[in-house]
């Protein structure tokens, strides 16, 4: 079934109760509007979220000393799942600032898909980095952008990637790709939930994501 | 397209809030919280909220409504609070859990699927 995407609002039913959210992260240029578009039944629309530093709880990952505001901008789409479930799937840049904001914007998300240029693959570790810091699953999607393909088990060691966390290649262009990434990864979330794809000292982490708020 | 929020004047986002510039800590609206109007706009309403309560005649998320009105995320969750404790509005908030539930994930890969 496609769903027509139309410039004008496309209401949700009357019945929806239920919002969920996915984040998709990644470099510029890597392709996460192009992924979010290709699934969406909205046109991506673009918002942003500011965060004042005076007041508020001082995270860790804060290394931006002297500056007064963090600003970011992110693409979001929508699904509707069922009479219910909606699910927003968001395109949000990896860099520091956005880490800043993730549990203000991001808190019980249900998990995340690291969208990468395996041409420019250290754009990601940060990203996967922080993933593991704040216990979200995740998986990595390797776009293509026709250059060579790299062997899965090279990227992996390349991002230096557990062993449990999924690897696919994907085409963001494409709709059936897409929703196969993101099947890949409600899939993943519900194994590691079930307790399976769970090794030593990571177990009691995966099962926790953090749900404060900022 | 123009970012919300970047393009205006500060006073616009003063003044669409009353000076206020954030909604605080215990603010009850997530990202994707569903908000359904529960009133018709009334003439001499704020324009923003006049917005609001038309966009929302369907359920709309949080997201939605702060894309809409090109304001940031924080100005939005001002102006709905101000609608939810005056009862224009209603919120449907997301079934959080430390954990998901299984039936939900299932309910999203079928949803998945189905695309």
């Amino acid at each position: 079934m496609d769903s027509v995407i139309s410039d004008a609002r496309t209401p949700l039913g009357a019945s929806a109760d239920n919002g969920l959210k996915i984040v998709v992260v990644g470099g510029f240029g890597v392709g996460k509007t192009t992924l979010v578009r290709s699934v969406s039944e909205i046109r991506p629309l673009n918002t942003e979220e500011t965060m004042t530093r005076a007041g508020e709880a001082v995270d860790d990952i804060s290394e931006v000393s002297g500056k007064t505001a963090t600003t970011v901008a992110f693409d979001f789409g929508r699904i509707t799942l069922d009479a219910r479930n909606v699910l927003y799937l968001f395109g949000a840049p990896g860099q520091e600032r956005f880490w800043f904001l993730w549990d203000r914007l991001f808190s019980g998300t249900l998990g995340a898909v690291v969208l990468v240029d395996t041409r420019r693959i250290d754009d990601s570790w940060y990203a996967i980095d922080r993933l593991e810091h704040h216990g979200t699953p995740f998986i990595v999607a390797c776009n293509d952008f026709g250059g060579p393909a790299f062997a899965p088990e090279d990227v992996r060691e390349a991002l230096d990637l557990d062993p449990h966390v999924p690897l696919i290649d994907c085409d963001a262009r494409s709709r059936a790709s897409s929703k196969q990434v993101l099947i890949t990864l409600v899939q993943h979330i519900k194994d590691q939930y079930a307790g399976k794809d769970q090794y030593p000292g990571q177990a009691d982490q995966a099962a926790l994501p953090r749900q404060e708020f900022a | 397209m123009s970012r919300p929020g970047r393009d205006d004047a500060p006073d616009r986002l003063y003044t669409v809030t009353g000076g206020r510039s954030r909604s605080g800590p215990d603010s009850p609206f997530d990202l994707v919280t569903l908000v359904v109007a529960e009133s018709d706009p009334r003439p001499g309403m704020q324009s923003e909220h006049v917005a609001i309560l038309r966009m929302t005649e369907r359920p709309t998320a949080v997201v939605e409504v702060a894309a809409e009105l090109r304001l940031p995320v924080s100005i939005t969750k001002i102006l709905l609070s101000d609608l939810l404790a005056a009862g224009r509005v209603s919120a449907r908030h997301p079934y959080t859990a430390a954990v998901p539930r299984p039936d939900l994930l299932e309910q999203v890969l079928v949803g998945l699927r189905n695309l």
